[in-house]
């Protein structure tokens, strides 16, 4: 009776809410796995607050059985753990969403968040089994009474999660799931809202997140050295790279600041260390100086940057697209660069590795732009999904007449290190010569930076070109890149106008040259992008001269939602809204 | 001057006639050549200033990077690959001014690398400002009434930040100023030679007389004792010359890294994983 707006469906959307520390975590991660296991689709998308206790932190999990990769507004159940449900989740509760809470911990509120309140006695039945901290046990077993998921997944999730601590710990977190499982089952007479979803012959089993993907595609792109400085939402990656040191013979290093982090990544360069930063805005913008340096010694860094809104401390643990101009015109001086944004996270992966490949074959930095959205979202995908490119060839020894900064047709010089041949390898900040020793001459500056800047000729010729989707005749283009494509993707599929495509960029420097002709083709073209000012639409104008119709911005902090795009798309289509 | 393979020919030195950084070039070459080494061993990695400048007056491999940053470049370089000889060159502006933060976890990290820092007590490529171990009352075009700061304490820094070589020398002793960095060379870990250096043209005050007056050689000093290098560190002229502090057997910076755990290669002989990437994603399914 409860679920009577979930029939025939095969998309659901739970969300859970709650404080920090509660374990709502384990929660989400056990799902996700026995939704996996059931041959079923998920997606994950976390928002949190920054701060390590309490508070209010909610979880997305979409489960389908089609592929899913995008947050939606719409909330079918709503777990909320804790009293204090914040605003931008209260805003997402419908006639037709059910929630799910402890009368004894929300109190009035349960009466106040609208929707439909079905209470379920955690902390009595908790406290039964043993405390307290089993309560977010007795919400998974609850969970999976009304999904229709058996308690089978449970059971091997809390012997690998809790395998070094005494088996009584697996049996009383199992009981207090089998408690709330057999009130969820009551709840739907043993009618799984899961029931009618179709499952995968060949299940896609691995769950992982944009951290994830960026960490494997790192590794994959042949990764050696990584230094970094904690900052959010950027540390995950060295958190990622750090546990997989040995076996992957990656040397990482937690630094005294970013400077420190971006000068000895390409301190390593320069001895061979296929090197990566990771960051957020504030550490970019102290590694700025850095990767001048590793432009004019032209040294092949990657680097990691998981946007969040500023200006300066900003929002710490929210999402924006905000620092796309900040990444391109960032350090002083002129030198080629390449930056990338990655859509999905099977491009992550690509992405990852290519950016290591365009930093060793052009000797420049290369930097991805990704943010908190994406690397805090996960879903599960099939590894034969994750494509490896051809390893980075092997560095070459030095002759004895070697010149690092050696004047070439294409500005690429060869790249030698020291300790390996007969020739010396030098490296300089100041304007220098081809052995890299500084001297001043106006006519060699020149050569010299237009050596450097020959390199961007090739990068361009290589650079990705963007994806079409949608009809190749179109009226309107909506333009999109980095985190949004599936968000966008999924709004333009269920707006279903023959007329429209969308053109999605993972690389946003140097733009690919068939920019124009598809702004061209189009009568209007809308951006989506997660910042203020369009930026990404700025710097399309400015290599294109193409003024674009108008944009669709958001910069709360959160991420686009799928609805949201497709409500405001139709306003502007419509001619409602117009460009900010 | 003797030849020797790490001098530079045709090198268009752009020191001041006179500069204390003449002799630290001297002795830092001589060092190297009786160390038996080879310009292809050794990496000089300098920051800004006029030390700095010291790769570019020397035969050897050379990474001439910011201001202030050259012992992150140096312990990367270095971590990348433990066969070369890694020496970092700068001055007090670089090294314990813009670079400070770096000085301090650079010690803590212990990587096997010789840090040079000629401390002349002033800014010399900006002209004559302040540095930060310019003494109190030191006048300057910016300092117009004389340093009012206290100034740095670089070796007793260093020690306190756990440091495992830590010496003093003078410019002016091209011989035994030799002797400490091929000493520091031979350490294992971070070295730190602080080399009281005249400059001739911004420093009026500490010239090479006033550093020969207020310093003396340390003899028979025991170079393991702790408490006696802290009481060496922070005492007033004259300033004790030698190797103050050394401790010996503290694991190095890439001995510590897991990197190098089983595998012993430098990072440039590596391959990308794969097949530990395709099995961390086999750990990613269920």
């Amino acid at each position: 009776m409860h679920f009577s707006s979930l029939e025939g469906r095969t998309d659901l959307s739970c969300v859970f809410c709650g404080a920090a520390g509660l374990g709502i975590q384990t929660v989400e991660d056990l799902l996700a796995r026995v939704i996996v296991n059931e041959g079923l689709y998920v997606f994950g998308s976390r928002e949190y607050m920054s701060r390590v206790r309490g508070g209010s932190n909610s979880t997305e999990i979409r489960i389908s059985s089609s592929p899913v990769d995008a947050l939606v507004d719409r909330i079918d159940l709503l777990f909320a753990l804790s009293a204090g449900v914040r605003e931008n989740i209260r805003e997402r509760i419908t006639p037709d969403t059910v929630i799910f809470g402890d009368r004894d911990e929300l109190k009035e509120e349960a009466d106040e968040l609208g929707g439909t309140f079905v209470n379920i006695p955690l902390q009595d039945i908790a406290k039964e089994v043993g405390g307290k901290i089993y309560s977010n046990s007795v919400a998974a077993g609850f969970l999976f009474g009304i999904l229709g998921l058996g308690l089978d997944g449970a059971r091997e999730f809390f012997e690998q999660r809790f395998a070094d601590k005494k088996p009584e710990v697996v049996e009383k977190n199992m009981k207090a799931a089998r408690t709330g499982f057999d009130q969820g089952e009551a709840l739907v007479e043993k009618k799984g809202l899961l029931d009618g979803y179709t499952r995968l012959k060949e299940k896609e089993s691995m769950i992982l997140s944009g951290t994830d993907a960026v960490g494997l595609g790192a590794l994959a792109g042949g990764c050696t050295f990584a230094a970094a400085y904690p900052m959010s939402p950027s540390t995950g990656v060295l958190t990622f790279l750090a546990s997989h040191a040995e076996e992957c013979g990656v040397a990482v290093e937690q630094v005294e600041d970013e400077l420190a982090a971006i000068n000895m990544a390409v301190g390593a360069a320069y001895a061979g260390g296929r090197s990566m930063v990771t960051t957020s805005g504030g550490g970019f913008a102290l590694m700025t100086e850095g990767v001048s340096l590793a432009g004019v010694v032209e040294s092949p860094v990657v680097i990691h940057l998981a946007q969040r809104p500023g200006p300066a401390t900003g929002m710490a643990t929210r999402t924006e697209q905000g620092d796309l101009l900040h990444a391109l015109f960032s350090s002083h001086g002129e030198f080629p660069k390449a930056i990338y944004a990655p859509g999905t996270l099977e491009s992550a992966f690509k992405i990852t590795q290519k950016a290591f490949a365009t930093a060793w074959s052009y000797h420049t930095p290369v930097i991805i732009l990704t943010d908190q959205y994406f690397v805090n979202s996960f879903r599960n995908l099939s590894p034969e999904t994750f494509e490896f490119l051809p390893e980075l060839p092997e560095i070459e020894k030095t002759g004895p007449n070697y010149r690092r900064y050696e004047d070439t047709p294409d500005g690429v010089s060869p790249y030698g290190i020291p300790g390996w041949g007969e020739g010396i390898v030098g490296g300089d900040s100041h304007e220098h010569d081809e052995e890299g020793h500084v001297y001043e001459d106006f006519h060699l500056r020149t050569r010299m930076q237009d050596k450097r800047m020959r390199k961007l000729e090739g990068m361009k010729r290589e650079a990705l070109p963007p994806t079409l989707i949608g009809p190749e005749k179109y009226e309107t283009l909506v333009i999109c890149w980095g985190s949004t494509l599936p968000i966008v993707r999924e709004a333009l599929k269920n707006l279903g106008r023959a007329d429209t495509a969308l053109l999605a960029y993972e690389q946003v420097w140097p733009l690919h040259s068939s920019t124009e002709e598809y702004l061209r083709k189009a009568s209007r073209t809308v951006m989506v992008e997660g910042n203020s000012t369009a930026q990404f639409a700025r710097l399309i104008r400015c290599e294109t001269g193409v003024a674009l119709s108008g944009s669709v911005l958001k910069y709360s902090g959160l991420q686009f939602s799928v609805e949201e795009v497709e409500k405001r798309l139709t306003e502007f289509l419509s001619g409602k809204e117009g460009s900010r | 001057m003797d030849a020797n393979r790490f001098d530079l020919p045709g090198a268009d030195i752009a020191w001041c006639p006179g500069c204390g950084d003449f002799r630290i070039l001297e002795s830092l070459k001589k060092a190297l050549l009786e160390l038996g080494l080879s310009p292809l061993d050794v990496v000089v990695v300098s920051g800004i200033g006029q030390a700095a400048k010291t790769p570019h007056f020397m035969t050897s491999h050379f990474f001439n990077g910011l201001h202030g940053r050259s012992l992150s470049n140096a312990t990367a370089i270095k971590a990348a690959n433990p066969s070369l000889k890694v020496i970092a060159v700068g001055g007090d502006g670089d090294m314990y001014g813009e670079g400070g933060n770096h000085f301090t976890h650079t010690i803590r990290r212990n990587p096997d690398i010789t840090n040079l820092v000629y401390n002349n007590m002033v800014y010399g490529l900006t002209k004559g400002q302040a540095s930060p171990t310019s003494q109190i009352g030191f006048k300057t075009p910016v300092q117009v009434e004389g340093v009012s700061s206290h100034p740095f304490n670089p070796v007793a820094s260093a020690l306190i930040a756990g440091a495992t070589f830590v010496a003093r020398g003078n410019a002016g002793d091209v011989e035994q100023t030799k002797e400490l960095i091929k000493r520091a060379m031979e350490h294992k870990g971070y070295a730190l030679v602080d080399i009281f250096q005249p400059c001739v043209s911004f420093n009026n005050l500490n010239t090479y007389k006033w550093f020969s007056e207020n310093t003396y050689w340390l003899e028979d000093h025991d170079e393991g004792d702790f408490e006696k290098a802290l009481s060496l560190v922070m005492a007033e002229a004259p300033f004790p010359l030698g190797v103050l502090y050394r401790e010996e057997g503290r694991p190095t910076f890439a001995e510590t890294l897991l990197a190098y755990r089983e595998n012993k290669e430098p990072l440039f002989r590596r391959k990308a994983s794969r097949n530990a990437v395709r099995k961390i994603m086999e750990g990613m399914c269920s």
